[in-house]
C-alpha cells in the first residue's frame, strides 16, 4: 500500500464511517440467552469500517470517532462522551478499536480477490478480538490496579458476542464486496 | 453552553494542558484520603463552572456498575485502601476531563485540534483535510441516525423485525452510494481536491428532512 494522498472521496468515507459507528449506539444491546451480558452493536462499528473501507481509512475513520467522542459527543453506547472516558478503566479497548479497523482492514485487503464468509469472519475475529484484547486487557490491568489474569477473567464474558458481531461482519463484508466494492477500487480512481 | 465561568472562558488549548498535567499528576497521589479529597474539590468544579447537579450526576452515573464492581475486586484481592484509592482516582479523572468538555464548545476543541495538528504538516497531515473530516461527521451523525431509523421502520414494516442484519446491511449499503455523490460535490464546490481545502460553513447539524442525503448534497 503506497501511501496515496487522502482524496475527498477518503474524507467522505472516512466521517461517514465515523458517524455510522456513532449511529450504532443507538441500537438497543441484545441480551444472549445463558450467558446474561449484553451485546452492544457498536463495537462491530471497528470491524465493519475495516472491513469495508480498509485499513487506512478504516483506523482513521475510527480515530475520528475517538476525537468526536473527546470534544464531548455522547456518541458511545449509554450515552457516553468526552474526555472523562480517555480516564476510565476501559479506554484501552477504545483506543484499541482503532488497531482493530487497521488490523481486519488489512487483513481484507491481503485476502481480498478471495474473500469468503469464512475468511472474512477469520479476520474479523483476529483483529475484533485478539488484537483488541491485548490491548484493552493490560490497560484495564492498569488503570483498574488488577492483575492480567483478573483482568482477562473480567472480559471473558464479552467474547460470545464479539464471536456474533465478527460473523455479522462477515455476512456484511462479503455482501458489500457483492454489492458495492470499496476495497479493490481504491487503485486508479483518484477522485 | 453559553456559561459565563472563568471555566468557559478560558481558552480550549490552556484547559487542554491543565487537563493532561493534572490528569499525571493524579496518578501519582499514594494516599486514598488525598485521593478522595481531590475528588471532592474537582467535583466542587461543578456548581463553580455552574453546570448544575443534574451534569455531575450524568457524569458519574454511567460510571457507577463499573466503580461498585472495582471496589469490591480491589478490596477482596488487594486492599480497601487500595479499592478506595483506584475508585476515588478513577471518578476524579472522568470528572476533571467532563469538566474541560462541558464548558468548551466543540468548535474550539476542534480548533485546538487543528492547531496541534499543524505541526505535523510535512508528515503529510492535512489540518484542512481533518477538519473537513470532523465538520463532514457532524454534519452526517443526524443524518444516519434519521436513516437508521428509517430503515427499522421499512423492516419492521415488511415483519423482518430487529435482526441487526436485515437493518445494518441496507444502511451501510445507502451509505456507501451516498458518498460518492457528496465526494463529487465538495470537489466542485471547492475546487479540485484543493490542498488548502476548507470545511464548508453551513455544516452545522440540522434536524433532518424525509431525504437525508439529497439535504446533504444540497448543503454541501
Amino acid at each position: 500500500m503506497s501511501p496515496q494522498p487522502i482524496s475527498t472521496r477518503d474524507i467522505v468515507y472516512i466521517a461517514l464511517f465515523a458517524a455510522l459507528t456513532a449511529a450504532l449506539a443507538l441500537f438497543p444491546p441484545i441480551t444472549l440467552p445463558l450467558i446474561g451480558v449484553p451485546i452492544t452493536a457498536q463495537s462491530m462499528g471497528p470491524m465493519l469500517a475495516g472491513a469495508i473501507l480498509g485499513a487506512r481509512r478504516g483506523a482513521l475513520s475510527i480515530l475520528l470517532v475517538l476525537a468526536l467522542v473527546a470534544i464531548g459527543l455522547p456518541i458511545l453506547s449509554g450515552g457516553r462522551g468526552g474526555l472523562g472516558v480517555f480516564a476510565g478503566p476501559t479506554v484501552g479497548f477504545l483506543l484499541g478499536w482503532v488497531a482493530t479497523a487497521y488490523v481486519v482492514g488489512l487483513l481484507h485487503e491481503l485476502g481480498w480477490n478471495k474473500l469468503t464468509l469464512f475468511s472474512s469472519f477469520a479476520h474479523a475475529m483476529i483483529g475484533g478480538i485478539i488484537v483488541l484484547y491485548a490491548i484493552g486487557i493490560p490497560v484495564l490491568a492498569v488503570q483498574a490496579s488488577l492483575s492480567i489474569k483478573a483482568a482477562t477473567m473480567a472480559c471473558l464474558a464479552f467474547i460470545p458476542g464479539d464471536l456474533v458481531k465478527a460473523a455479522l461482519t462477515a455476512v456484511i463484508a462479503v455482501a458489500i464486496k457483492r454489492a458495492h466494492p470499496i476495497i479493490g477500487t481504491r487503485r486508479g480512481q483518484t477522485a | 453552553m453559553t456559561g459565563g465561568s472563568i471555566l468557559h472562558r478560558a481558552p480550549a488549548g490552556l484547559k487542554l494542558a491543565a487537563l493532561a498535567m493534572a490528569g499525571s499528576a493524579v496518578v501519582l497521589v499514594p494516599d486514598w484520603r488525598v485521593m478522595v479529597d481531590l475528588f471532592l474539590l474537582v467535583a466542587l468544579g461543578f456548581p463553580l463552572a455552574r453546570l448544575g447537579r443534574g451534569a455531575l450526576r450524568a457524569q458519574l452515573r454511567p460510571l457507577m456498575p463499573m466503580l461498585v464492581l472495582l471496589f469490591f475486586t480491589q478490596g477482596l484481592l488487594a486492599s480497601w485502601e487500595m479499592a478506595a484509592l483506584v475508585v476515588a482516582r478513577i471518578a476524579t479523572l472522568v470528572l476533571m476531563a467532563a469538566l474541560v468538555t462541558l464548558t468548551t464548545r466543540s468548535e474550539a476543541l476542534i480548533a485546538t485540534v487543528e492547531t496541534l495538528l499543524r505541526p505535523l504538516a510535512p508528515l503529510g497531515v492535512n489540518p484542512g483535510k481533518v477538519s473537513l473530516a470532523f465538520s463532514l461527521a457532524l454534519r452526517f451523525l443526524p443524518v444516519i441516525a434519521e436513516e437508521a431509523e428509517r430503515v427499522r421502520e421499512a423492516q419492521t414494516a415488511r415483519g423482518l423485525g430487529h435482526s441487526p442484519l436485515a437493518l445494518a446491511l441496507p444502511l451501510i449499503v445507502r451509505v456507501l452510494k451516498a458518498a460518492e455523490d457528496i465526494a463529487d460535490a465538495i470537489d466542485a464546490r471547492s475546487g479540485h481536491d484543493d490542498p488548502s481545502l476548507r470545511p464548508h460553513p453551513e455544516t452545522a447539524p440540522a434536524p433532518g428532512r424525509r431525504f437525508l442525503f439529497r439535504s446533504v448534497k444540497e448543503q454541501v
